[in-house]
């Protein structure tokens, strides 16, 4: 299968000079589910904007779906969601979630139909005709998610979506984004700077350091239930399990030393 | 949602709107008794018994020429108000016009009417509206303008990332999110614009032109030294001006609904 995102030796120099990012190398595979980690200012935000064609890198080859990435743009492969939820307050939940969809001009029916499927995915079907000022930011965040999938995209991009989120609804999001991930063998670039996060979501967690960005380390996630039915039960367990806290040290440590 | 601004509980509107009727009618008690018991002429300053007397006496000619200039400031205000979006939306997507045409705009604004009046009233003879209604056409467009312009200037960077990374075309994202985001500051600039409309009217019947309007009663009436007669005109303005305001801020308040501040 294609891989879901190719980066060869990406760079990113923004004016000034500042070296955003420093040949990076990174392959995310159909369906797999990778996390960017680091601190502040390490670029992790940056190579999502590269993929999502946001920016253009001054070196390096990026490809989305085996194609240069303003094509998979254009053909929608990917869908995005931002730390702020963005979404249009003068337009209802479901309007909101049809969207990507009117801007391609499908047909209005299907995309009722599609916005209804996708907010029973996030269980937000009795808020359809609710305004986004009505819904809690997890809601809000939520209904993101699904505008996000709105297109059946292939591949997911995820810039710190929990980022505004309590720690409660966060760890309820990140359950619910498993099964979601689940249900539509979306491959997910999830960029965040929570180690837990990142671990428990993850099949790999890629550590970049700061200044200029680079990729340090690649550790082994604990995305629950990888390759078989996902519970969302599993998630609980993966929190509390030895394994996890051991990617958890593993993820701290390979952060630690980009630091030095 | 929108916070309103909240009335104090239990008294309700009653609380609000009591003390200024009162303040009001106290004032208009307290001209009515100086003027009778100083015995100031009626030139200098008719009572208020007299000048309503005039209001029941002319009430028939008052609705008639308030619908005149009423009539010349909606019009005036539409076409204002559809210039001066337009303007506002040519100047944001073509960069070489907003530079072209913002100062032009802007110069507009310091461009006194009673200069124009007597200039538009010669310019197309005194038996059309049309003059009158280009001077209100001219101060509406500069408020509109400014506020639609800075309106379309307010995109969030995250829906303009949102915009990108769907591929819409300018066109789409003007359609999805510039136009309805700058939708608040449209209703306000109308709102402001409305009761200049009316002043704008008024004063453009001072120069000329047919004497059916309130503007150009108020000003013969006083000529002719019915003081009385003219104050009932002025009052017959004001209520006219509070009527544009009042709508603007209702149009305001409908579409800036359920939208956060």
């Amino acid at each position: 299968m294609t891989p879901a995102v190719e980066l060869l030796a990406v760079d990113k120099v923004f004016p000034g000079p500042v070296q955003a990012l420093d040949g990076i190398e990174l392959t995310v595979g159909a369906g797999e589910f990778v996390s960017l980690i680091g601190p502040s200012g390490c670029g992790k935000s940056t190579l999502l904007r590269v993929v999502a064609d946001l920016e253009q890198p001054t070196g390096g080859t990026v490809r989305v779906s085996g194609k240069p990435a303003s094509q998979a743009r254009l053909d929608q492969d990917y869908g995005i969601a931002f730390q702020q939820a963005g979404l249009l307050e003068w337009r209802t939940v479901a309007e909101n979630v049809e969207l990507p969809l009117q801007v391609h001009g499908v047909p209005k029916a299907r995309r009722r139909e599609r916005a209804a499927e996708l907010l029973e995915m996030v269980g937000l079907t009795e808020f359809a005709r609710s305004r986004p000022g009505e819904l809690s930011g997890g809601m809000q965040q939520r209904v993101a998610i699904a505008r996000a999938l709105a297109p059946s995209p292939s591949l997911l991009l995820m810039d710190e979506p929990f980022g505004a989120l309590d720690e409660m609804t966060r760890e309820r999001m990140q359950a619910e984004l498993l099964r979601i991930t689940g249900e539509t063998g979306a491959a997910v670039l999830f960029v965040t700077h929570s180690i837990p996060e990142a671990v428990v979501l993850s099949d790999r967690v890629v550590v970049m350091s700061p200044r200029p960005g680079r990729i340090t380390e690649i550790v082994p996630g604990r995305r629950p239930g990888t390759g078989t039915e996902l519970a969302p039960d599993d998630v609980e367990d993966v929190r509390e399990s030895a394994a996890f806290f051991t990617a958890i040290t593993d993820v701290r440590e390979a952060l630690r030393k980009g630091h030095e | 949602m929108t916070p309103r601004r909240a009335l104090p509980r239990g008294e309700g509107i009653g609380a609000a709107y009591l003390p200024p009727v009162v303040f009001g009618v106290g004032a208009l008690v307290a001209w009515q008794v100086l003027v009778v018991a100083l015995g100031v002429p009626s030139f200098l300053l008719p009572a208020p018994s007299a000048i309503a007397e005039q209001v029941g006496a002319q009430l028939g000619v008052i609705m008639s020429t308030a619908s005149v200039t009423g009539g010349n400031a909606l019009i005036g205000l539409v076409a204002g108000f559809v210039i001066g979006v337009a303007l506002a939306l040519l100047a944001a997507w073509s960069r070489l016009f907003g530079e072209l045409a913002t100062p032009v705009v802007l110069a507009a604004s310091a461009v006194p009417i009673v200069a124009l009046a007597p200039v538009f009233t010669t310019m197309f003879g005194s038996t059309t509206e049309v003059p009158r209604q280009l001077v209100v056409t001219v101060v509406v467009v500069v408020p509109v303008f400014v506020s639609t312009a800075r309106g379309l200037r307010q995109v969030q960077p995250v829906h303009a990332d949102l915009m990108t990374a769907l591929a819409a075309s300018p066109w789409q994202a003007s359609r999805f999110v510039r136009l309805p985001g700058a939708v608040p500051y449209i209703v306000t600039g109308l709102r402001l614009a409305a009761p200049a409309a009316v002043i704008a009217s008024i004063v453009a019947e001072y120069f000329g032109g047919q004497q059916n309007g309130l503007g150009s009663r108020i000003s013969s009436a006083a000529a002719n030294t019915a003081y009385a007669r003219a104050w009932a005109f002025v009052v017959a303005s004001i209520v006219l001006g509070l009527l544009f305001h009042l709508a603007g801020l209702l149009l305001e308040r409908l579409a800036t609904r359920s939208r956060p501040a």
